[in-house]
């Protein structure tokens, strides 16, 4: 049985409906990301899931027990607000203790949780500053650690690093990582970064204004998006997507009439009626250069496009490419010799290829 | 250096440095000429006074009628100084000013962090109690302090100043709440605090600079308050500012000019003291590190 459940939430701000109709449910120990862009609805379930907004309708259920008209005390959850929150005028010790203090644990109990937590984090130099004489990494751990102190069933994450520079974003993301490792902790965590949800999650939930787009691991997510928006959404560059045709071989016909067919393979193609119009999803780690093809890929076709962009990164170079109006994104090796405005043979590696019904949006295969 | 300052020539920026300089000590100047007559006035003897050079310094400073200002002057019939009416005042001021900053703090809180429906229309009508004259007021508060048993006592006054007070100290509040963050709130409500500790421990510690914006505006508009204390109060039970009207225009025999000015500054000198105790605190960046910095 599942350890988090969120059965059909709704949530109603004035005459608009934020949240329609949400069902979520989350393992003991998963690291579950919600992620969307800006107005999806995804900090007001995580504010649902603490208790900070009432419901309109619908269930939240914490180890089997309806958490609906608790108190966010009550509810026995921690959460790490995107601004810290840290109280300005505690030091780093008592604000970690605050809430232990406010549960009316014992002093002796309270200075030994707190040594505890400043250890796991390494900020125990700290404990006598205030918030004001930390760094944002710092401020970033103490709140951590004010909620790690309380040992909650849940822990909620409101976009924890969007507050730090590039750097310190990326080792925070693998402390974090580290520590649901090392203490199996029930997380929930909201980011509009795609990048933090792949490496992050157990379970991501695509979110799109305030419905659920795909529930999935971070694999089934990338490799299987359910629609053309999840497929949008997650990965950068986004996947390339390109109109086509089936044509009476099985193959997808590109590129309008002067295009080219390419080959699918045969999982794929024994799904699509000929004559159908199709949206043919690649990312652009599928579209290299001829050296970089998987030997192991059954279907490959090479297309001759012309290079409108050159972006390199240092380990790849991305290369756009442009046939009758439409573009995509290939990922090259960095020695590729490639040059603007002339002709440039990719790779286009079938296998990976995801197809959507450009009516619905949602994948067909 | 912006580019602004490089199209001015140094010698004029100089220039007009002086002219501004001039003109803000001459003002200065003109705003401390009262202040300098009383206090000479109030070391001088009265022949001295009476010598008629209102800007000569004493020429025998004595603190005589300092002292028979707070211990013998007489104020309608009983001589015995202005100490009693001294002590009114702060018996009315200390806990008029404590009590109307805490109920504006907790106004401004439940205003910001508390909302319920109809929260504007409830700060907009304490913010139009702030505009209503208070003469409007003297007799509908007459009655009520009638009615509550309250007449002619301190304690009548202290009602009059936190009920007119709160208007302003509310807003003080609030605006400064409403800039306060919303998810430290938050925090401390999943962290288990209840109404009043988040206000207590939370909210009122972060507050330094606004309070003492609040405690040095209400501490000197009640001080100085005469209307309201010569209009619910008489005698012995009267402020400072009415004893000090009482005693100015008190004329059996001579003017005591000395006496006047040493008892004016008696009664300016509390607004002055919380001014340089309490400005020491105008602190900023009490609020740096809540959020990021």
């Amino acid at each position: 049985m599942s350890f988090l459940q969120i059965k059909n939430l709704r949530k109603k701000i004035g005459n608009v409906e934020v949240l329609k109709g949400i069902d979520i449910e989350l393992e003991k120990g998963g690291f579950l990301v919600l992620v969307g862009p800006s107005g999806c609805g995804k900090s007001t379930l995580l504010n649902a899931i603490a208790g900070l907004l009432p419901l309109t309708s619908g269930d939240i259920v914490i180890d089997g027990q309806v958490v609906n008209d608790l108190h966010p005390s009550q509810r026995d959850i921690a959460m790490v607000f995107q601004s810290y929150a840290l109280y300005p005028n505690m030091t780093v010790e008592e604000n970690i203790a605050f809430a232990l203090e406010m549960r009316g644990v014992a002093k002796e109990e309270r200075a030994k949780a707190v040594a505890q937590v400043a250890k796991t984090l390494q900020i125990e130099h700290l404990l006598k500053r205030r918030p004001s004489q930390l760094s944002g990494g710092q401020r970033q751990r103490v709140a951590m650690g004010r909620a790690l102190v309380r040992q909650p069933r849940v822990f909620l994450f409101d976009e924890p690093l969007s507050n730090l520079d590039a750097k310190l974003r990326v080792e925070v993301r693998a402390e974090i990582k580290a520590l649901h490792q090392n203490t199996h902790a029930t997380i929930v965590y909201v980011t509009h970064d795609q990048i933090e949800a792949m490496t992050l999650a157990t379970k991501i939930v695509v979110l799109k204004e305030g419905m659920v787009q795909q529930v999935g691991t971070p694999a089934e997510i990338y490799n299987r998006p359910a629609n053309l928006f999840v497929a949008d959404f997650m990965g950068s560059p986004a996947m390339n997507m390109l109109k086509g045709k089936v044509t009476a071989g099985g193959g997808i016909a590109l590129f309008g009439n002067g295009g080219v067919t390419v080959p699918m393979p045969p999982s794929i193609s024994s799904a699509l009626p000929a004559g159908k119009d199709v949206i043919l999803g690649l990312r652009p780690e599928a579209i290299t250069d001829d050296g970089l093809v998987d030997p192991t890929a059954r279907a490959i076709a090479h297309v001759e496009a012309e290079v409108t962009m050159i972006e390199p990164t240092g380990s790849d170079t991305f290369v756009t490419g442009k046939i009758d109006g439409a573009s995509f994104t290939a990922r090259t090796r960095a020695e590729v010799v490639v040059e603007l405005g002339q002709t440039f043979r990719f790779a286009f590696n079938l296998d990976k290829a995801v197809v959507f019904d450009p009516e619905t949006g949602h994948r067909v295969v | 250096m912006s580019a602004a300052h490089e199209t001015v020539s140094p010698g004029s920026a100089r220039a007009a440095r002086y002219v501004i300089y001039a003109a803000l000590i001459f003002l200065a100047l003109v705003y401390l000429l009262p202040l300098y007559v009383m206090l000479s006035t109030s070391l001088k003897s009265l022949d001295e006074i009476r010598g008629g050079d209102m800007l000569a310094l004493p020429g025998d400073p004595s603190i005589a009628a300092w002292v028979k200002a707070w211990g013998e002057a007489c104020i309608g019939v009983s001589c015995v100084g202005i100490k009693g009416y001294f002590w009114n005042s702060i018996k009315m001021v200390v806990p008029a000013v404590v009590i109307s900053t805490l109920l504006g703090a907790l106004n401004g809180y439940v205003l910001t962090k508390w909302r319920f429906p109809g929260h504007k229309l409830v700060f907009g009508m304490m913010l139009f109690a702030c505009f209503i004259p208070f003469q409007a007021v003297l007799i509908p508060m007459a009655r009520l302090l009638g009615a509550a048993g309250l007449s002619n006592s301190t304690a009548g006054l202290v009602f009059v100043h936190v009920v007119y007070g709160l208007g302003f100290t509310t807003l003080f509040f609030r605006n400064y709440y409403e800039a306060f963050p919303d998810e430290l709130v938050k925090a401390a409500m999943i962290d288990g605090a209840g109404f009043f500790k988040i206000f207590w421990r939370i909210l009122l510690p972060s507050s330094g600079p606004i309070i003492v914006v609040t405690v040095i505006y209400q501490f000197t508009n009640i001080w100085n308050d005469f209307l309201f204390g010569v209009s619910f109060s008489s005698g012995e039970a009267s402020p400072m500012t009415v004893a000090l009207n009482n005693l100015v225009s008190s004329s059996t025999g001579v003017k005591e000019y000395n006496v006047d000015m040493a008892a004016a500054v008696f009664a300016a000198l509390p607004t002055l003291f919380v001014y340089i105790v309490a400005g020491r605190y105008f602190v900023r960046g009490l609020m740096a590190g809540a959020v990021k910095g």
